[in-house]
């Protein structure tokens, strides 16, 4: 149990996948300019990312690896995402109007975002099944550290929201208008991330 | 003429990374040495030159409608294959790049290219195209790492450099200082840049998704701005 903290908190504070590292970074530009915008797009990508792992974990464990077919990871992976949108999206739309009405318009953009991809590939990389876990036990491993990665971003988005609305009213030289000022601002947010390096080994010693 | 006017805007005019802002999270990932630059540049710019290459040979055949599914599973393909190639042939590089070199699958650069370029050219046009646009890339990967690793670590490509070694910066290797030097030299491209910077920075022309997401973004900023 100890464990999967760890995992958790790790996965939001120390390996925060935007601010350490780099993963999701066009929407983390691109949406982060309004609060409900960037709380809609971080919803989706947790979304996404759970149920992502559910099935990408399975298929390298029970598919994958039995047949030796691992070098069909990064295809298969980014089909299976794709598809699944689409149909997470086909079935939100009909059955669950009124959420699809708040993250539908976000899900196509998550097709393409490295950060999705990402953890479905450092799971199966970081929580493998060998003679010392069993399935389940990585599975569980690899769904808290999708959760933990998809509240990381979320955290990471909306903390930069904030920061951004302070940006915008203020006088800003000439070349460094638009992104320039965007990326400082997001190093300095990204320096505040730095804190928290060394707290788990602390937290349960 | 023009196919070296294609070969060039690509360098520089339109450089992928500094002036259309596309693929920065391998930009900012892998710019902490030199040798990984490269390495990442190198990847990138023979993923780009096949999957144009083919995505132009295929213009005809691909159906309209599901042309994007279409891209992205031949991108795989020779992402795959290239990933293959590194880890027989350099497996330190492998290692240094991890994750990052089968993310090139999701670098917006590349679907960019075929949904902008490869898919309304001819073959060598297209295989120009991607020829200069992975060498742009890698130039600004190239550009960035040495800002980042000479200041940051002391050292060029590995080797140490007298004075700044013992004078290091160790955050700019750090993820603070990807941001803050790639901050840096778009507001540099933007002062010294012949054309003034754009009202549109994260524009829908670049964003391969722009279609399905039905210029949502777009709104948004519209929206924002008023």
């Amino acid at each position: 149990m100890t464990k999967l903290i760890i995992i958790l908190l790790s996965a939001v504070f120390i390996n925060n996948y935007v601010l350490s590292r780099f993963l999701g970074i066009c929407p983390f530009l691109g949406v982060s300019k309004k609060l409900d915008s960037a709380t809609g797009m971080s919803l989706a990508v947790i979304f996404v990312m759970l149920i992502a792992t559910a099935v990408t974990y399975p298929i390298q464990v029970f598919l994958l690896d039995p047949l030796n077919l691992g070098y069909l990871q990064t295809i298969v992976f980014i089909l299976v995402i794709a598809a699944l949108v689409q149909l997470v999206e086909i079935v939100l739309k009909r059955y669950v109007p009124s959420l699809h009405k708040s993250l539908g318009v976000y899900l196509p953009l998550i097709t393409t975002n490295c950060a999705v991809l990402g953890v479905t590939i450092l799971n199966v990389q970081d929580y493998p099944v060998n003679e010392a876990t069993t399935f389940w036990w990585g599975f569980a491993e690899s769904m808290v550290n999708s959760l933990g990665s998809g509240l990381g971003f979320f955290l990471a988005m909306v903390m930069f929201s904030g920061v951004r609305s302070a940006i915008e009213g203020n006088d800003v030289p000439e070349s460094f208008k638009g992104l320039p000022i965007t990326l400082t601002a997001a190093a300095i947010t990204s320096l505040s991330f730095l804190g928290f390096g060394g707290i788990i080994e602390n937290l349960f010693a | 003429m023009n196919q070296l006017k294609n070969f060039t805007k690509g360098l520089i005019k339109e450089n992928p990374v500094l002036v259309l802002v596309l693929g920065t999270c391998p930009t900012l990932a892998t710019s902490t040495s030199v040798i990984n630059a490269i390495g990442m540049g190198a990847a990138a710019t023979v993923v780009l030159l096949c999957s144009n290459v083919v995505i132009s040979a295929l213009r005809k055949v691909i159906p309209d409608k599901v042309r994007i599914p279409c891209y992205i599973v031949l991108i795989a393909g020779f992402v795959t294959m290239v990933q293959m190639l590194v880890k027989a042939f350099a497996p330190a590089l492998d290692s240094a790049l991890g994750i990052y070199l089968p993310l090139i699958v999701v670098n917006c650069i590349i679907l960019g290219r075929a949904e902008m370029f490869a898919n309304k050219n001819k073959v060598f046009d297209s295989a120009i195209d991607g020829l200069g646009m992975g060498l742009g890339f890698t130039l600004a990967l190239f550009l960035m790492a040495s800002i980042r690793e000479t200041f940051g670590a002391g050292t060029f490509a590995g080797f140490p450099i007298p004075v700044l070694y013992e004078n290091h910066i160790s955050i700019l290797t750090m993820a603070p200082g990807g941001f803050f030097v790639f901050g840096l030299l778009i507001a540099c491209v933007n002062k010294f840049g012949k054309h003034k910077p754009k009202k549109k920075d994260f524009g829908c022309e670049g964003c391969p998704s722009a279609e399905s997401c039905g210029g949502s973004c777009e709104e948004k900023k519209e929206e924002a701005a008023k």
